[in-house]
C-alpha cells in the first residue's frame, strides 16, 4: 500500500474548511432536530466551530488576540448554557414536553 | 506528522459532529459533542493555543457538558418522536447546506494559498503568560464586563429554576 499523499505541513485553509464543516453540521442539527436539548447542543457546536477559526487566524497573524476572543466566546457560552438550561427546565415544568414543535403558543 | 495528527483529530471531530446530528437520543448527542470538543482541544494544541486548549477541556468538555448531561438526566429526556416533515425542507435542506459549505470552502481556498501552512511550534505565544497579559492590559474592560455578565447569568438561572414560594 503506497503512503497517503499528505503534504508535509497542513495548509491554513484546511483548518478553516474544517471550521466551516463543523458550523454547517451545527446548522443542520439546529434545523433538523426536534428535541430542544439537541437544538441547544447544535448551537454549542457552532460556537466551537467559530472558536476554531478564531484560533487559526490567531496563528496566521501571529497575535494572541484571537485566543482572547475565543476565551470570551467560551465565557458567553457557559453563561448561555446556564440560563438556557434553566429556561428548558421551566418550559418542561410548565408544558411537560421537550419537542420544539409543541411549543407554539406564540403562533397566531 | 503534523498532517497525520490534523487528519486524525479532524476526522474525530467530523464523525462526532455527524453523530451529534443523526442521533435521536439526546444523551448520545451529548457524548458526541464531548468528542468534538476534545478533538478541537487537540487541534488548538497543534495551533499553539495551550491555554485555550486547557480551557476548552475544563470549561466546555467538563463544566458545560456536565450541565447538559445533568439536565438530560433530570428531565429523563427520551428518544425523539418521528414527525412528518415538510417535503420542501426534507429535500432542499441538505443540498443548500452543501452549497453553503462549498462556497465557504472555495472562498477560503481562494483567500489562503497552499503555501501558508501550520506547523507545530510556529506560534508560541498562546501560553497563560501572554493570554493573561493581554487580558489585563488591552482587554481589561471587556474582562470586567464579563464578570457582570456572569453575575446576571447566575441571577437569571436562579430566578428561572427556583420553586415558586407563596
Amino acid at each position: 500500500m503506497p503512503p497517503l499523499p499528505l503534504p508535509p505541513a497542513v495548509p491554513i485553509s484546511w483548518y478553516l474548511t474544517l471550521s466551516a464543516l463543523l458550523f454547517s453540521l451545527g446548522i443542520a442539527g439546529f434545523l433538523f432536530r426536534r428535541s430542544i436539548i439537541t437544538v441547544f447542543m447544535s448551537i454549542e457546536l457552532m460556537l466551537n466551530a467559530v472558536n476554531l477559526s478564531f484560533v487559526t487566524f490567531s496563528y496566521k497573524l501571529k497575535q494572541v488576540d484571537g485566543h482572547i476572543f475565543s476565551f470570551f466566546v467560551m465565557v458567553v457560552a457557559a453563561a448561555e448554557a446556564a440560563v438556557g438550561l434553566a429556561i428548558i427546565l421551566t418550559v418542561f415544568k410548565n408544558r411537560q414536553t421537550l419537542e420544539i414543535d409543541e411549543l407554539d403558543s406564540l403562533k397566531n | 506528522m503534523d498532517a497525520l495528527l490534523f487528519m486524525l483529530f479532524a476526522a474525530i471531530a467530523v464523525v462526532c459532529g455527524i453523530n451529534l446530528v443523526i442521533q435521536t437520543h439526546p444523551i448520545s448527542s451529548a457524548l458526541s459533542l464531548v468528542g468534538v470538543m476534545a478533538a478541537l482541544a487537540a487541534l488548538y494544541l497543534l495551533l499553539g493555543g495551550e491555554f485555550i486548549a486547557a480551557a476548552q477541556l475544563v470549561v466546555y468538555a467538563g463544566a458545560v457538558m456536565v450541565l447538559f448531561v445533568f439536565v438530560i438526566m433530570l428531565l429523563n429526556a427520551g428518544t425523539e418522536r418521528k414527525v412528518k416533515k415538510n417535503p420542501w425542507s426534507q429535500y432542499a435542506g441538505i443540498p443548500m447546506l452543501l452549497l453553503f459549505l462549498g462556497i465557504v470552502a472555495w472562498l477560503v481556498q481562494q483567500m489562503f494559498p497552499y503555501t501558508e501552512t501550520v506547523s507545530f511550534g510556529g506560534f508560541t505565544k498562546g501560553g497563560p503568560l501572554e493570554i493573561g497579559r493581554a487580558l489585563f492590559t488591552t482587554y481589561l474592560l471587556p474582562f470586567e464586563v464579563t464578570s457582570v455578565l456572569i453575575l446576571i447569568a447566575i441571577l437569571g438561572a436562579i430566578v428561572l429554576a427556583r420553586k415558586e414560594i407563596d
